[in-house]
């Protein structure tokens, strides 16, 4: 289990890093083995700073984020291999993945030096190709090229294949497919639908909606680095509560319909406090705080600045203005 | 450089550019792979060709000159203020010393200085720029401050306070002085470098699988700016060729031996100019100017060479 808890991340900015941004603000949630969670939200929103905290590759500032139960942090210096060698991810730009003065393969061959330096060679080549059969990747095609003799699918399906030489648990996919056209996206998606069935544990972090609904079990949406609703894919899709959640389905364009200029639906109202549905949450739900309208579908409440009159009338307008950040 | 276009791919398809001019089959010449292709290129660059062909010449004169004419450059072996002879190529000094033996040993003291000292202020400014460029935060904050505090310490003031406590000062003494002060521009702009390509990617997958940070730093960001490098390397070269010869000049240089910049400080202090001896300083001078402009053109042709958009057809 891949848990998250309470995990924020704070940059310093400005001239000596006086002031400080929160691009990810107490976030929880878990991703169980084979199991895909989409992590959605627009650009901004901390989806990508998510992915690098679990990866280790940015610090987390608060919180803390768990393999199994041990605290990942933990896996520092010379256990940071261990570590990478049951978690691992696939970035959104596979042409910026590959140095592009080396060879393609190379990303492999990075992961027997290091992983399994005893290996023979004819063995490992059999490895490696198995690996990219897995992906549906031609060996002869994609061996001994250089990164821009390949097409972006090829790219990304070889990072996969990077990733699977290593007896990983829980892949990191952040905007795979954003890259990619959308015959290839397909590919690359049922890729990761059947890395599922092998038990693999994916966060598949992505602003597309359709995407994340075609293979995820669970969705988490986020805006400006808080959760605002979270839950079993099918419920968040069918009844989503939050007026973020509410707006962001409702702005995806339908394949057989047309702008018609017509001025969109505001969607107004805190869906904990003012939704009937969930009258008792009242007296636990702060700004932001998650509370559970139904069983495996969670909402935030809006908040002061959201329009939420319990939060503001609770807090008074000093609690407005901190909130209205 | 910043975009994978202008790497092989993008030298790739602008190698095709000289057959719009050239005769095709000379377009259909050009080899594949990232070292052919820059070789390719650099034995077809006038400029790089004319800057290596100056400085080896006087690289070997430098090499071979001072065993040919053994001795003491500083001896007194002839008639003073002789103009150049065929017993004397290039003359005598004002003391009957020959100008060409101080020419060819003073060759070799300028390479000296220009290599050592060249050479340290490249090893400090890549392990600075690197390291201040990867790792980012408070290690880059404290080296960039190193860098900014060297970079505007009054090189002259900290010489002649040194020069107060050594007596003799030697080559190495003077190189080693030029390494240590002039790295801070080489630091800044390889740390300007890898700033930009640790931002890509590639860096971050390295790490994924297990790559230490130093291994990162010498096999992935390094080879991607080796031209860059290399160039730093000359233009260090050529500035402490330059920063000694003035030091030389001005008295600070080395209280023994020989070199191109105490040549002309000799032929100054002696007034070579009023008495029309132009044989004292013309060589030294010109030696100077010889190696620090070739250097100057091989970096231009080799910036030609490396970089895609510069190559002319």
């Amino acid at each position: 289990m891949l848990r998250l808890e309470n995990v924020t991340k704070r940059y310093g900015v400005g001239a000596f890093g006086g002031r400080t941004f929160t691009a990810v603000r107490d976030v929880s949630f878990e991703v169980a083995p084979g199991e895909v969670v989409s992590l959605i939200g627009e650009s901004g929103s901390g989806k990508s700073t998510i992915g690098k905290m679990i990866l280790r590759l940015t610090p987390i500032s608060e919180g803390r984020i768990t393999l199994d139960g041990a605290d990942i942090r933990g896996f520092a210096r010379g256990r940071r291999k261990e570590y990478y060698r049951r978690v691992q991810g696939v970035f959104q730009d596979p042409f910026s993945c590959y140095n592009p003065i080396f060879k393609a393969d190379r990303v492999l061959w990075m992961i027997k030096e290091e992983y399994f330096p005893r290996v023979p060679r004819a063995e490992w080549d059999e490895r490696v190709e198995s690996a990219l059969r897995a992906v549906r990747l031609d060996p002869g095609a994609v061996l001994g090229r250089y990164p821009h003799q390949l097409s972006g699918g090829q790219l990304q399906r070889l990072l996969v294949a990077r990733a699977l030489l290593l007896d990983i648990r829980y892949l990191v996919a952040d905007e795979i497919t954003s890259m990619l056209d959308a015959s290839t996206r397909i590919d690359v998606l049922n890729l990761l639908a059947d890395l599922k069935t092998r038990g693999l544990g994916v966060l598949f972090i992505t602003h597309d909606l359709a995407l994340g609904n075609y293979i995820a079990a669970k969705t988490v949406v986020l805006r400006r680095g808080e959760v605002v609703e979270m839950g079993d894919t099918e419920k968040v899709f069918a009844d989503p509560r939050h007026p973020y959640a509410r707006h962001l389905l409702a702005s995806v364009p339908q394949l057989h319909a047309r702008w018609d200029g017509e001025q969109e639906e505001r969607y107004g109202g805190c869906p904990v406090h003012e939704d009937a549905a969930a009258p008792e949450a009242d007296g636990r739900a702060g700004p932001g705080r998650l509370v559970e309208v139904e069983p495996g579908h969670l909402v935030a409440c809006t908040g002061p600045e959201g329009g939420c009159r319990v939060a503001l009338a609770r807090g008074g307008p000093a609690a407005a203005a901190a909130g209205g950040r | 450089m910043t975009t994978p276009d202008t790497e092989p791919s993008g030298a790739a398809g602008t190698a095709a550019a000289p057959g719009a001019v050239a005769p095709a089959p000379a377009a259909a010449a050009v080899p594949r792979g990232a070292l052919a292709e820059t070789l390719y290129f650099a034995v077809r660059n006038g400029k790089l060709l004319g800057g290596l062909a100056v400085f080896t010449l006087l690289l070997v004169a430098a090499l071979a000159g001072p065993l040919l004419l053994s001795g003491d450059p500083n001896a007194y072996v002839g008639l003073a203020a002789q103009a150049p002879s065929a017993e004397h190529w290039f003359g005598t000094t004002h003391f009957g010393q020959d100008v060409f033996a101080q020419f060819v040993h003073g060759l070799r003291s300028t390479f000296y200085v220009g290599a050592v000292g060249g050479g340290i202020a490249a090893v400090i400014g890549m392990v600075v720029g690197f390291t201040a460029g990867y790792r980012g935060g408070l290690v880059d904050e404290i080296l960039n401050a190193l860098t900014n505090v060297v970079l505007v310490l009054p090189a002259l003031a900290v010489l002649l306070v040194i020069n107060a406590y050594l007596g003799v000062r030697s080559l190495t003494v003077q190189a080693l002085f030029i390494g240590l002060t002039s790295w801070p521009w080489a630091a800044r702009a390889i740390r300007a470098q890898t700033l930009s390509l640790r931002a890509r990617d590639f860096t971050d997958l390295a790490r994924l699988s297990g790559v230490s940070t130093w291994k990162i730093i010498v096999r992935e960001i390094a080879p991607n700016m080796s031209s860059y490098l290399f160039m730093t390397f000359i233009l260090l070269f050529g500035g402490a060729i330059l920063i000694g010869a003035s030091l030389d000049f001005i008295g600070l240089g080395p209280t023994q031996g020989i070199s191109l910049g105490l040549m002309l400080n000799n032929a100054a202090q002696w007034n070579a100019l009023h008495l029309g001896m132009w044989w004292w300083f013309v060589p030294p001078g010109a030696g100077i100017t010889a190696i620090v402009g070739s250097l100057y053109v091989m970096n231009v042709g080799l910036d030609e060479v490396f970089n895609p958009k510069l190559r002319e057809t």
